[in-house]
């Protein structure tokens, strides 16, 4: 299982890629293994303001549903508008083809609680 | 937990295992997707040893079974097979079943693994209120491992391993016979829509009978196919499902079950509380939906029409297929004989649902 060293994690199986107050949001690889083949993908809209912990978007795969939670808090400021369309890119392409969205911090203490890598693994080993 | 003789098997397999009503069985090996088209395509191979085993024998196990079920018993031959349904007095449904005709004073019956205790049960109280003295009732769920050899290439894998006729096997009828040397009940039937076969052997014998039919069927592409497929493959048929179309409380005639449900044929239990619920007119009725902008229907979703609620989704699920959402849906008999249109609430969304002719994949 792939998890990159340059992301923090959630302990809902979401990845963060933090770039300055911009974030970059996605499940992991063992959230895309665990889900199986992912048939639908939700997100929300450009524009719209998340609080942490509030659900932004939902991934079904032929069997189940699940809900995604936002990390942080701030504003959604672009979404991967081609993955409902190919939402098994969230199965081939986690990390990359993936990416479900971006937001714009407004709080950016929230990183703090996040997991690194290591702690990421342990947690997944765990689970 | 519940296990079956191929548990090991699973493990080996790499599958993901689920509690499914008490047993711990595969959900998927490779994934749900390729599993399902390897079935629609060319063979999957299913252990639903988990399935239970009645047998009913005596000289008046037909009396019996033609009081105790709901289709016509008589209509059956030696070496034949039937679907139908035990119900209760109030017409609901205690469960769904193959009814296999050995000889005419000897029966099995194939029933759900979750049920198959309480079927049990069921029947030797029935026998106990009735007057059926000369019938015996064996449960045999553990004497038993089946497997489900299914696919448009199954026929020709089971071939290389079985002396046995196939061709002389016509849909829904089984004979005895050897495969891979192994004992066994080979049945033309299955709960995909493609051809093939059920097998049925002893317990001990089901690990070779599984490996002997993955050898062979190597070449051939069959694959192994956990129960997560066993469902999206049901559904693209419409076939019910125990738990979900039928239930304690949904009659066989309101799940489009009225094919099994042979009024004429004499009494037997549920059939007063049908008649008269079919005389009142039926109340619901099963309808079959197909979403066509995006959006997976889930079981107990609610059908609306005019944003009323007329009903709830049974089953639904993405059809690998079609790669459309499908839904079977229990709704109000005058919506489901109207043409209104029709929405699937899935969460805050009312998603346009278009009725469908069964089945989803013809």
């Amino acid at each position: 299982m792939d998890f990159p060293k340059d992301l923090k994690y959630t302990e809902e199986h979401e990845w963060v890629l933090v770039e300055d107050d911009i974030v970059t949001i996605g499940v992991t690889d063992f959230a895309q293994d665990q889900l199986g083949d992912i048939v639908f993908v939700e997100l929300p809209e450009v524009g719209d303001t998340l609080e942490e912990g509030d659900t932004f978007g939902v991934v079904e795969s032929v069997k189940a549903v699940s809900d995604v939670y936002a990390p942080v808090s701030g504003e959604v400021v672009e979404i991967n508008e081609a993955l409902p369309d190919e939402p098994e890119a969230l199965n081939n392409s986690p990390y990359d083809e993936g990416w479900m969205i971006k937001m714009k911090l407004t709080d950016s203490g929230a990183l703090a609680d996040l997991m690194d890598v290591a702690a990421y693994q342990a947690f997944v080993e765990k689970d | 937990m519940n296990k079956t003789p191929l548990n090991q098997i699973h493990r080996q397999l790499g599958a993901r295992m689920v509690d499914f009503g008490g047993w711990d069985m595969p959900v998927q090996y490779s994934g749900v997707i390729a599993e399902h088209k390897a079935v629609r395509t060319t063979a999957g191979l299913f252990d639903v040893s988990h399935m239970g085993e009645i047998e009913v024998s005596g000289g008046q196990a037909f009396d019996f079974l033609q009081y105790a079920t709901t289709n016509d018993v008589s209509k059956l031959t030696d070496g034949q097979v039937q679907y139908t349904a035990l119900c209760y007095e109030t017409g609901g449904v205690v469960d769904d079943l193959t009814l296999y005709r050995f000889a005419a004073d000897r029966y099995l019956l194939c029933v759900n693994a979750s049920n198959s205790d309480k079927d049990f049960a069921w029947l030797q109280e029935l026998l106990k209120k009735t007057d059926f003295s000369d019938v015996t009732l064996i449960n045999r769920s553990a004497e038993y491992a089946q497997l489900a050899l299914q696919g448009p290439v199954a026929a020709n894998i089971l071939a290389k391993l079985t002396s046995t006729d196939l061709s002389g096997i016509s849909f829904y009828r089984f004979e005895e016979g050897l495969v891979a040397g192994i004992r066994t009940i080979i049945s033309r039937t299955g709960y995909t829509g493609e051809d093939g076969f059920e097998l049925y052997c002893a317990a001990a014998d089901g690990v070779t009978l599984w490996q002997e039919l993955m050898k062979v069927g190597e070449s051939f592409g069959l694959q192994p196919i956990g129960l997560g497929a066993r469902d999206t493959l049901r559904l693209e048929k419409a076939y019910a499902l125990y738990g979900h179309e039928i239930t304690a409380e949904i009659m066989p005639l309101e799940a489009r079950l009225a094919w099994i449900t042979k009024l004429k044929k004499g009494d037997f239990v549920g059939r007063e509380a049908m008649l008269k619920a079919k005389e009142a007119g039926l109340l619901r009725k099963l309808i079959a939906l197909t979403i066509t902008t995006s959006g997976v229907p889930r079981e107990g979703y609610p059908v609306l029409s005019g944003g009323r609620e007329v009903g709830y989704v049974t089953s639904g699920t993405m059809s690998p297929s079609l790669k459309k959402g499908i839904a079977l849906a229990l709704v109000d008999a005058a919506v489901a004989e109207s043409e209104e249109p029709l929405e699937i609430g899935i969460r805050k969304r009312q998603v346009p649902a278009e009725r469908t002719s069964l089945p989803f994949v013809k």
